[in-house]
C-alpha cells in the first residue's frame, strides 16, 4: 500500500482501483491514521455538532424500503401523519433549549398528501420559528414532490426555499447510487439518476445539500466505491456538497433484516476512513452518533470525521430499527465526547456557519 | 520503551497512531489467529469485608441479597460449564469473614474429582492473601495447600492501579501493591501461573497508570509468570465512587500502550465485557491479541449498570469481521478448535 500512501499525503487523488484496494486491505489503524492525516490539513482539530431537532411530518410511505423500519401502510400500527399543529408542537417543545438553531425535517412519501400539504406545514414552521434555520427533505421526497405536483424539480426547490425557508437539502435517500442495487431494496422510488439530479439543481440555484450512503446491506464493495466516486465527480462540477454521512444499514425490524446482519465496528471505521480519503473534495465527514452509537462515534472522529451530528431532540426512525443509541444527546454530552479527545467542538448551522465556538 | 516515553505517549500520543505500533507489536507475536476461551465465571459469595468504592457487588453479611453458593450449586454450575464446551471456571468471590481455608480446599477437590478435565483458573491475589490471613499461613503455605487441592492458576483481578496512593483513596480495605504483587511471585515461584490486570479510570494520573505497568513489567522480568494481561475500565454504575466512565477513547489508548511497553508479556486482551462487542472488535486492531472468555455466566460488572451478552457465533462472527481466525483456546493459550 506504500503508493497509495504516497499518493495520499501528496494530495493526489485515489483512482476506483486505489478504492477498492483501501476496501480489501485490513489494516484498520493505517487507515484511520491515513484519514486522520487527511483531515487534520484539511479540517484542522475543530469538530462540528449542531443544536438541532429532528421533524419527521409522517411515517406513512408508498416507497416502503426493504431496509427500513420507519415506513408504514394507513391501516399499519403506529402509521401517523402530523397536522400543521402537531409539527408545531414539536418545535415549541424543542425551543424550550434556548440553544436550538434548526431544525432537520425529513418525512415518509404520503400517499394521498398534495405538495402543498408538505408546504404548508414547512412554511407555518418557518413562520412561526423564523430564526430557526430549516434543513431538510432528500433528493427522494424532492422527486416525489415534483411527481405529484406536476412542477419540476427547480421550481419545487424554488418553492420550498422562498416559501418553506428551507436552507439545505439532507443527504438521506442516496442509499447506493446504482440502480442494480435500488431496484432491489427501493424500486419504488427516486433512481440514482433522479437523487443526483435533484443535488445538481439544489447546488445550481446556491442551495447546498449533504450526501449520504447507506451501506452494509447487499451492495459490493465495488458498488460503495462507485457511490463515492458518482459523489466526487459531482462535486467536482458543482462543489454544493457540504457533507457526507456514511449510514451502516441498521437490520432490526426491517425486511432485508431477515437475511442481512448488522455492519461491524471495523466495517463502520473503514468506510468512514475510506470515505474521507475518496471525497477529496468533500470538506466535512460526519459521524452520525445514532447509528455508530456514541463511542464508536467518538472512535470514528479519530478516523477522518469531523462532524459528529446534533443534539436531535427525539431521534425516530433509526430507533424503529433498533439503534440502541440514546434518542437525543445534551449539548454538553457532545461537548465532553468532543474535548474527550483533545478536539475542539463548535457549533454550526445548516450550512457550517460557526455560531458558537467553546 | 522507557517509562518516560510510555507516559509521554500515554499523556499526549494519538491512539490511532499507537494503535499502528501496537499492532506491528503484536504482528511479531502472532499470525492474524484471534483466540478465546469458554469458561464461566462462578462467584461462590459477595459477601465481602473489602467493600471497595468502585464495587457494586459486594454486600454486607447481614444484607438481604447477601448469598452464599454451596458446594452442590457450584458443581452444579461446573457441570453446565463443561455441557456447554467450556474448559475452565474462574472461582472469585468476596472476602468472607467466616470461612475456613478447608471450604476452599473441599471447593477444589470436589470439582477436579467430578471434572477433572476443567482448568481451576481461579481466586485473585486479594482472596489468596485473605484466605492466608484467615488460616494464619503464609502466602507460599495458602498457595501450595490450594495448588495441592487443584488449582490450577491465578486469574490477575484485584490489580486495579498497583499504586498505594490511588488504593488508599478507592479500596483502602483492600490489599496494596506490595501485597499483590508477592501473592503474584509466590505463586509463579511454585510452578502456577497467574495472568495480570489493570482498571483504568478511576482519576489516576497517566504516570500512575505506566507505575502500574512498570511494577507489572520488572516482576515479569523476575518471574515470567504472568500469561496475559487485561485492562479494562472503571464501571461506575451502583458504586460509592461514582462518576463517569471514562471513554472509549482513553482505553483504546491505554490499550495501545500496554501491548508497547509490556514488550515481555505474551497475550494482550480485548475487553467486550466493558466496552461492548464494537469496541471489543476495535482491539484487535490495537494490539490485542485474545478476547477472553465468551463467559457462560458474568456477574460483576453486571452489578455495576454494564450488561453485554456474546455467544461463540457473536465471537466468532466479530473476530471474523476484523478478518481475522477465531480460535477456541485453553487457560494456557493452546489453540483448542478452529472455526
Amino acid at each position: 500500500m506504500k503508493d497509495i500512501e504516497e499518493k495520499i499525503l501528496s494530495g493526489e487523488r485515489l483512482t476506483r482501483e486505489d478504492g477498492l484496494r483501501l476496501f480489501n486491505c485490513n489494516n484498520l489503524a493505517w487507515l484511520g491514521n491515513m484519514a486522520d492525516t487527511v483531515r487534520k490539513k484539511k479540517c484542522g482539530d475543530v469538530v462540528y455538532y449542531n443544536v438541532n431537532c429532528h421533524v419527521n411530518l409522517t411515517n406513512i410511505c408508498t416507497s416502503r424500503c426493504k431496509f427500513c423500519a420507519f415506513g408504514r401502510d394507513f391501516e399499519n400500527q403506529g402509521a401517523y401523519a402530523m397536522t400543521k399543529a402537531e409539527a408545531l408542537a414539536v418545535v415549541a417543545d424543542a425551543i424550550k433549549n434556548p440553544n436550538l438553531a434548526g431544525l432537520h425535517i425529513v418525512s415518509g412519501l404520503h400517499p394521498t398528501w398534495t405538495f402543498e400539504n408538505y408546504l404548508e406545514i414547512v412554511k407555518a414552521i418557518h413562520e412561526t420559528y423564523p430564526t430557526l434555520y430549516i434543513k431538510g427533505f432528500t433528493g427522494v421526497e424532492i422527486t416525489h414532490f415534483a411527481k405529484i405536483s406536476g412542477l419540476s424539480v427547480k421550481e419545487v426547490l424554488i418553492k420550498l426555499r422562498d416559501e418553506g425557508g428551507l436552507q439545505a437539502i439532507a443527504g438521506g435517500g442516496a442509499e447506493i447510487l446504482s440502480d442494480r442495487v435500488r431496484q432491489i431494496i427501493c424500486p419504488k422510488k427516486a433512481t440514482a439518476a433522479e437523487w443526483l439530479e435533484v443535488a445538481k439543481i439544489a447546488h445550481g440555484l446556491g442551495i447546498k445539500t449533504n450526501a449520504s450512503m447507506l451501506y452494509g446491506h447487499i451492495e459490493t464493495l465495488a458498488e460503495r466505491v462507485e457511490h463515492l466516486i458518482k459523489l466526487r465527480e459531482l462535486q467536482d462540477e458543482t462543489h454544493g456538497f457540504q457533507n457526507f454521512i456514511p449510514f451502516p444499514f441498521l437490520p432490526k425490524n426491517t425486511e432485508l433484516g431477515k437475511t442481512v446482519k448488522q455492519t461491524s465496528m471495523w466495517d463502520d471505521l473503514r468506510t468512514i476512513a475510506i470515505s474521507r480519503l475518496m471525497l477529496d473534495n468533500f470538506d466535512n465527514i460526519k459521524a452520525y452518533w445514532v447509528m455508530l452509537t456514541v463511542p464508536v462515534a467518538q472512535v470514528a472522529l479519530g478516523f477522518g470525521a469531523n462532524d459528529i451530528d446534533g443534539t436531535i431532540h427525539k431521534e425516530t426512525i433509526l430507533h424503529d430499527a433498533g439503534a440502541t443509541s440514546p434518542t437525543a444527546l445534551s449539548e454538553d454530552n457532545i461537548i465532553k465526547i468532543i474535548r474527550e479527545i483533545g478536539r475542539i467542538p463548535a457549533a454550526v448551522d445548516c450550512n457550517f456557519n460557526i455560531l458558537r465556538r467553546l | 520503551m522507557t517509562t518516560q516515553q510510555a507516559v509521554e505517549l500515554l499523556t499526549h500520543g494519538n491512539p490511532i497512531e499507537l494503535g499502528i505500533q501496537a499492532d506491528s507489536m503484536r504482528k511479531k507475536f502472532f499470525d492474524e489467529t484471534v483466540t478465546f476461551i469458554i469458561d464461566r465465571n462462578i462467584n461462590y459469595t459477595n459477601i465481602c469485608q473489602s467493600q471497595c468504592k468502585f464495587c457494586a457487588f459486594w454486600k454486607k453479611i447481614d444484607s438481604s441479597e447477601a448469598y452464599l453458593l454451596s458446594q452442590e450449586e457450584i458443581l452444579q454450575k461446573v457441570a453446565e460449564t463443561v455441557a456447554a464446551g467450556g474448559t475452565q471456571v474462574m472461582i472469585q468471590g468476596g472476602l468472607h469473614p467466616d470461612l475456613e481455608i478447608s471450604y476452599y480446599e473441599n471447593m477444589l477437590r470436589a470439582i477436579k474429582k467430578n471434572f477433572p478435565q476443567i482448568k481451576i483458573h481461579s481466586f485473585t491475589a486479594t482472596e489468596i492473601q485473605h484466605f492466608a490471613y484467615k488460616a494464619g499461613l503464609s502466602i507460599l503455605e495458602t498457595l501450595k495447600r490450594l495448588q495441592a487441592a487443584g488449582l490450577d492458576s491465578l486469574p490477575g483481578g484485584g490489580a486495579e492501579i498497583l499504586v498505594d496512593e490511588v488504593r488508599r483513596k478507592i479500596s483502602p480495605k483492600k490489599i496494596m501493591s506490595a501485597d499483590w504483587l508477592n501473592v503474584m511471585e509466590t505463586a509463579h515461584s511454585i510452578g502456577m501461573e497467574s495472568t495480570a490486570t489493570m482498571v483504568i479510570g478511576f482519576g489516576e494520573t497517566m504516570a500512575q497508570r505506566i507505575e502500574h505497568m512498570q511494577k507489572i513489567r520488572q516482576l515479569q522480568e523476575k518471574t515470567g509468570g504472568f500469561r496475559a494481561f487485561i485492562s479494562w475500565t472503571f464501571q461506575p454504575g451502583n458504586t460509592l465512587l461514582g462518576g463517569e466512565k471514562t471513554s472509549s477513547w482513553d482505553y483504546m489508548k491505554n490499550l495501545a500502550v500496554t501491548r508497547l511497553y509490556l514488550n515481555n508479556i505474551k497475550h494482550i486482551q480485548g475487553s467486550w465485557v466493558t466496552q461492548g462487542e464494537r469496541i471489543g472488535q476495535l482491539t484487535l486492531a490495537f494490539g490485542a491479541d485474545d478476547l477472553g472468555s465468551i463467559m457462560l455466566e458474568e456477574n460483576v460488572v453486571r452489578a455495576a449498570g454494564t450488561n453485554y451478552e456474546m455467544s461463540i457465533n457473536k465471537m466468532v462472527n466479530l473476530i471474523r469481521g476484523a478478518g481475522k481466525f477465531p480460535a477456541q483456546r485453553d487457560t494456557e493459550y493452546n489453540v483448542l478448535k478452529r472455526w
